[in-house]
């Protein structure tokens, strides 16, 4: 009997489940492990505030999504020993003896890393919506403000979901003009980038939509603590952005037991081969999704065409041949703009989001960086296509791999 | 695209960071310093620029948490040293890419 044991059941961890519970033979045996019962609905979460969906649009029990044959562990997990191929579980002190080990405990936002973020004041005038309580809580607190200042503040890069920001932002923009109280707010991003997004065609077009929309960017802004009595962000360099109402992108980290065990770098985050995904310490670990220290977005969308790439890697590598696919790092994320609409943006490690089209079999072209209500729609499908294909590894007409089909490219 | 900087033929892309690490020199670095408004490079600045380059991946700069773990530089420091985005700003003095932090 061979043993894979998988940690975290998010996206990647319950795709790899089901991709590889149809594709392994018998006599291996999947352990598939999480802290929680329960399967959020992540990229849900970014509409909770706005009052879009609620809680029970973004949550399910894991159960309904794994799959016959494969033992489901509800535990904190205690260590990984890598040297012994050995997981300790939390529960009732079991341990779990891997051959092959797939990491996928995804990242967590860290408040407690900038002073005066979670203290007296959070959840209060500072926020987040990167967790179900956070966004719920805001929820609560946007529908009875007045008004005043709302700062959007990214702590540090990488973060999951890199446009979830500008999405809030340009969210918040359609609500306060619905509610007719848009002229009594201002809305602000505070990004230590140097400019709205990290890749330059991208930036500019993204920049200008902003600008439309009338959010300032304050560029170059490190934060290193919040003033949560007088109600300030202040950086490195001592420069100050006042708010009255924060919603704050915490600093990003993977999994502690990561660190414990002595496999992350200093973010907690696995390194692995950017391709294959394996460890290059250890030939039998691999870490898919967000856990992964990848040069690419952490984001479902990664998640889904790594796991894919993986799946297929995965059943030649057991039998010790070369591993046929290559990934290369493919992002495919809708920007939801306000107002119905919303712009797609595809790209991979070396090509960067570009305009154009994007072709997808049975719909039809969606315009890629640029506003669109197709896109919106194909944004609101997605909830279902999440729960009802991704997760169970049913096949989706979209292929892992970026191809430059309907990009323009400028030369 | 080609430039001239300190008296040298060097490879630059659109942002102004050379393409090609090994065309760096320490005068290059001096006068790229001077464009990015920093005067003078102390000897702090040369500790911050000679770990990122023996540090590099790829011709790629460490990013600002490498940097100051690595060096044991605070990021307070840092932004004194290189002004508005440290991990940039050294990148592009140390003739080295932009960190991949950034995605």
């Amino acid at each position: 009997m061979k043993q894979l044991v998988i940690l975290g059941a998010g996206t990647a961890g319950t795709m790899v489940a089901n991709r590889l519970r149809r594709t392994l033979a018998d006599d291996w045996r999947i352990t598939l492990v999480d802290q929680s019962e329960t399967h959020y609905y992540q990229p849900g979460f970014l509409f909770i505030p706005f009052g879009i969906y609620s809680q029970r649009d973004v949550v399910k029990p894991e159960r309904d999504f794994v799959p016959p044959g494969v033992e489901f562990v509800v535990s904190p997990i205690e260590l990984i020993e890598p040297e012994r191929r050995r997981v300790r579980l939390s529960k009732d002190g079991r341990s779990l003896d891997y051959d092959f080990l797939v990491i996928a405990t995804g990242t967590h936002i860290r408040p407690d890393q900038t002073p005066g973020l979670a203290e007296h004041e959070w959840r209060r005038s500072i926020f987040d919506f990167y967790t179900l309580e956070g966004a719920v809580a805001l929820a609560k607190h946007l529908r009875i403000w007045k008004g005043g200042r709302l700062v959007v503040n990214v702590v540090d890069n990488p973060i999951k979901c890199p446009v979830a920001p500008l999405e809030f932002l340009m969210l918040a923009d359609w609500f306060f003009r619905e509610r007719g109280m848009r002229d009594r707010v201002e809305l602000i991003y505070a990004t230590p980038l140097s400019g709205a997004f990290t890749k330059p065609i991208a930036a500019k077009h993204l920049s200008n939509l902003l600008q439309e929309k009338e959010i300032q960017v304050v560029p170059d802004f490190m934060v290193e603590r919040v003033d949560p009595d007088a109600k300030k962000l202040i950086s490195y360099d001592e420069q100050e952005v006042a708010y009255d109402l924060l919603v704050s992108v915490p600093l990003n980290m993977g999994a502690e037991v990561i660190a414990r065990s002595g496999l992350g770098d200093s973010l907690n985050y696995v390194a692995v081969d950017k391709h294959t995904f394996v460890s290059p310490k250890y030939p039998e670990i691999f870490a898919l999704g967000d856990a992964a220290a990848l040069p690419t977005s952490k984001a479902g969308s990664v998640a889904h065409f790594a796991v894919e790439c993986f799946a297929e890697n995965f059943v030649h590598y057991v039998e010790g041949l070369e591993m046929p696919h290559k990934f290369d790092g493919h992002a495919n994320c809708f920007i939801e703009s306000g107002f119905g609409k919303a712009l797609l943006i595809d790209f991979n490690y070396d090509v960067e989001p570009l305009p154009g089209h994007y072709p997808l079999p049975g719909i039809g072209p969606l315009t890629l960086l640029k506003e669109s209500e197709a896109n919106h729609w194909g944004k609101l499908m997605f909830r279902w296509v999440y729960w009802h294909v991704l997760l169970k590894g049913r096949p989706l007409p979209l292929p892992a791999l970026m191809s430059m089909a309907g990009k323009w490219q400028h030369n | 695209m080609i430039r001239s900087i300190a008296g040298q033929t060097v490879h630059v892309n659109e942002e102004g960071f050379l393409t090609a690490s090994e065309e760096w020199t320490r005068e290059i670095a001096e006068e790229i310093a001077r464009e990015e408004g920093i005067a003078e490079l102390t000897p702090a600045h040369w500790k911050v620029i000679e770990w990122c380059r023996a540090h590099a991946v790829n011709g790629r700069s460490p990013t600002l948490r490498q940097i100051t773990e690595g060096t044991g530089i605070s990021t307070k420091e840092m932004f004194a040293l290189f002004p508005k985005g440290p991990a940039k700003k050294v990148a592009r003095i140390a003739g080295l890419g932009k960190p991949e932090g950034c995605v």
